[in-house]
């Protein structure tokens, strides 16, 4: 009955959404007040309905109702509570209601909080929301039905897949849905906007809250992604440059870029076509990095089935809204008004300048991903493209980027002064120097470009905080000024320098863990010793214990520094017996400060040794810290008066010139 | 200096940029890319000897040995032709027998696959794609397994 209503609750939220999605298009149109105001109802009632298909679902797998082949497919009796909730989105049908509800919330969320929107404007932005939530619900109901019910009732499910039975499951997918949908709220606006044939100054202050949310959310959907990977998968990497992931680092990177051209627009009214066109690239996409995922071209952990049917429908409404919206696009631009005028050496410069290149890298990221697709549909040669060449092309695009991090927020508007910038980043660059000739003395030139990898992640560091100290005025030496101007400095600039400090510790991080880690692979015997960067491991022996669903064998290992304990690990392997024994390893970490020792198992040997894999990874943690302190420092901004998502109408409107 | 000039500065910054770009996607492209190959590829020589590329079928039953430290030897075969592959390292936890498997590394000059990566599916009902259509090629694919995959890797250096 549940899974009935759910279904049900999902047919009407498309109902809905049908309705949302012309009228008040048609409202704006003829200016009728009635038919805007109905988007209002309808998003929040579509929330709802969702909010209650999710519920369903969500019952049926913490009831156990294995009649609901979705709940069969994925669940399992003696699983823990919290992966009966997680495995709801663990799977195909079940993640796409979770994108839809997320789709949802951000539609009710506009309906509840853009008040001091001009009331076409969103009732446009509600529209467009619609139109990508009905190709959704279309795609749920017609090809991936979540409630769909079993003619016999198993006894028991088949248990989720074990590398997914992680808190990682419970983090990862919801936050990185909310990055991905949440850059439609910046694609509805944009598509809004040029339906209007007007945008201003306005426009960007209403479209930056949202961005930076999903931004924010996006970041800790990657690193929490990543950080997954690393304790999960058992050999010690970060990131693999595995399409998956680069469908998710794609809408970052453009994410990114539109944070901050939508400053440059909200700032100075320039860039108006650009910030349009990045809003629609970003969500376009999130929506290919759902394609590449959901329709089985690529092959990844995160590949749940396969049905060319799934793929084939994806596809189109890609091809429907990417081409639309681009169409669209070249058809309303040109009516867009050109803003103010800027010196090439000036904020918005140092701002286009960090656009440039995010969209560059963000371009051979996705050459390098879908080379090999189209690859083998034009010649059916089989290619993959790994590691080298993303480190080569995204390494060399990245370096002029992180260089001129720290020039940007110093600079003035309009017209800027290099020179004086440097100068006063001289302090900042003293740091670098010393970082850089330390590691060099310290390390020797094992790896040449690892000191300047710290030696730039100093210079962001400091430079971040160099930007602070002249805001509040830190050489006055009073502590009144500094405490005054350090009140009165607006969040969004503790924001910037927050996030672009935390860029400097996740460069620190990745340099550090993958220069200077070690790696010991070897077969060991019980009362054995293995050394790695000062530690000693000694294997004590196996340990046998019972999960809930599954059998461990653990190998208790105690690890040393200079003869005194210093802490236990116990790497282990799981064999699930209800997935017909598949097995997983569970790598143990030890964290000192912000390094880590990493431990996992191989295979037992014939004459009772063990292999495991082992490495050092030096200050790894800083790189998911980083990203931590990166999207605090977006919740920074994010509350700051003026950008609060229902913050008071600016005090003058930049009309642009009105449509046609 | 007039709007005009100003955008010819932001145009030609631009177009050097994408020009630095496309110079280093070319040239890494040549560099990094790594074909894929089955069992009857390799037995026909279409990889040279001490080439990067990816060897894919089914770990042949019968055929793994696991030597001392670490160093273990399989045939990964296609049905039709088996090339004997050396690694040394830890395999996957579902690397066996019977089962779909990528290896990448290069062709010795005897014949012999060495391999520094080994990736094996990520869940019992998976195979990798490349592997399926390895098979299908054969006529050895049987409808009965599913299809698509989720690799994992295992590295060793």
């Amino acid at each position: 009955m549940i899974a009935e209503l759910g279904h049900y609750a999902l047919v009407l939220a498309l109902a809905l959404a049908l309705i949302q999605s012309w009228s008040p298009v048609v409202g704006a149109r003829k200016r009728d007040v009635a038919l805007m105001k109905l988007a209002d109802s309808t998003a929040l009632a579509q929330f709802a309905f969702v909010a209650l298909a999710f519920a369903a679902l969500t019952y049926c797998y913490v009831a156990s109702d294995f009649s609901v082949a979705n709940v069969y497919e994925n669940s399992h009796t003696q699983m823990p509570l919290i992966y009966k909730f997680t495995s709801v989105w663990g799977n195909h049908e079940g993640s796409m209601l979770l994108w839809v509800l997320i789709l949802a919330i951000f539609g009710a969320l506009v309906a509840l909080f853009g008040g001091n929107l001009p009331a076409p404007l969103k009732a446009n932005v509600l529209a467009v929301q619609s139109w990508i939530a009905s190709a959704f619900y279309l795609f749920i109901l017609l090809t991936s039905n979540p409630f769909r019910r079993l003619a016999e009732v198993p006894v028991e499910g088949r248990d989720l897949n074990p590398i997914l039975q992680d808190f990682g499951l419970a983090v990862h997918p919801p936050m990185l849905y909310l990055g991905y949908v949440g850059f439609s709220i910046a694609f509805s606006f944009a598509v809004a906007a040029l339906i209007e044939g007007r945008i201003d100054a306005a426009w960007a202050r209403w479209v930056r809250p949202w961005t930076l949310l999903a931004w924010m959310c996006l970041t800790l959907g990657i690193a929490m992604g990543s950080y997954w990977a690393y304790y999960e998968l058992g050999w010690g990497g970060f990131w693999f440059w595995d399409p998956v992931e680069n469908a998710s680092l794609m809408p970052w990177l453009a994410g990114t870029a539109l944070l901050h051209s939508a400053v440059v627009m909200e700032k100075r009214n320039s860039l108006k076509v650009w910030t349009i066109l990045l809003a629609i690239l970003t969500f376009s996409l999130s929506l290919i990095g759902t394609f590449l995922v959901r329709s089985g071209v690529l092959t990844s952990v995160h590949t749940f089935s396969n049905d060319p049917a799934r793929g084939l429908f994806i596809l189109l409404i890609l091809m429907v809204f990417i081409g639309g919206s681009l169409a669209l696009f070249a058809w309303r631009a040109p009516l867009l008004k050109q803003g103010g005028l800027f010196a090439p050496i000036s904020r918005e410069s140092a701002l286009v300048f960090n656009n440039l290149f995010l969209a560059t890298a963000c371009a051979t990221v996705f050459v390098g991903t879908l080379y090999p697709l189209v690859l083998e549909l034009l010649t059916g040669d089989k290619i993959s493209v790994g590691a080298p060449f993303f480190n080569l092309t995204f390494g060399p695009l990245f370096v002029p980027l992180l260089i001129a991090v720290p020039f940007g927020p110093l600079l003035a508007w309009k017209r800027g002064d290099l020179y004086g910038v440097a100068q006063r980043l001289l302090a900042a660059c003293a740091v670098a120097m010393v970082g850089l000739a330390a590691v060099f003395a310290f390390e020797g030139a094992q790896s040449v470009l690892a000191p300047f990898g710290i030696g730039l992640a100093l210079f962001v560091m400091a430079g971040a905080v160099t930007d602070i100290a002249e805001r509040i005025d830190l050489r006055s030496m009073s502590i009144e000024i500094i405490g005054r101007r350090a009140a009165g400095l607006p969040r969004s600039a503790w924001g910037t320098a927050v996030a672009h400090f935390a860029l400097g510790v996740t460069l620190m991080g990745l340099v550090s863990a993958s220069t200077w880690g070690s790696e010991r692979i070897i077969a060991l015997k019980p009362a054995q010793t293995v050394t790695i960067s000062g530690y000693d491991l000694s294997f004590d022996g196996m340990v046998n214990r019972d999960g809930p669903n599954y059998r461990e064998t653990a190998a208790h290992f105690t690890v040393r520094k200079s003869g005194s304990v210093i802490g236990i690990m116990e790497p282990s392997k799981r064999v699930f017996p209800s997935r017909d024994g598949m097995s997983t390893s569970e790598a143990a970490l030890l964290t000192r400060g912000v390094s880590q020792l990493y431990l996992s198992l191989g295979d037992n040997n014939a004459d009772g040794s063990i292999a495991v894999r082992l490495y050092h990874k030096p200050l790894v943690l800083l790189i998911w810290l980083g990203a931590l302190v990166m999207a605090l420092g977006g919740a920074l901004s994010l509350s700051d008066r003026r950008l609060r998502i229902g913050a008071p109408k600016p005090a003058t409107r930049i009309v642009a010139q009105p449509a046609e | 200096m007039t709007r005009k000039q100003r955008r010819l500065i932001l145009i030609g910054s631009s177009l050097g940029v994408l020009a630095f770009a496309v110079a280093l996607v070319l040239s890494s492209l040549r560099d990094s890319i790594v074909f894929f190959n089955s069992p009857t590829d390799i037995a026909d020589h279409k990889a040279a000897p001490g080439k990067r590329v990816r060897l894919g079928g089914m770990v042949k039953m019968g055929s793994l040995e696991r030597g001392d430290n670490l160093q273990i030897r399989f045939e990964v075969t296609d049905g039709n032709k088996d090339i004997p592959v050396s690694y040394h390292g830890i395999v996957p936890d579902l690397f066996r027998e019977g089962q779909g498997v990528i290896a990448e590394g290069h062709v010795e000059p005897g014949g012999t696959f060495t391999a520094d990566t080994v990736l094996a599916k990520h869940d019992e009902n998976y195979m990798p794609r490349e592997v399926v259509d390895t098979l299908k090629k054969q006529g050895h694919w049987q409808e009965t397994s599913a299809p698509n995959a989720a690799p994992v890797k295992a590295a060793a250096k």
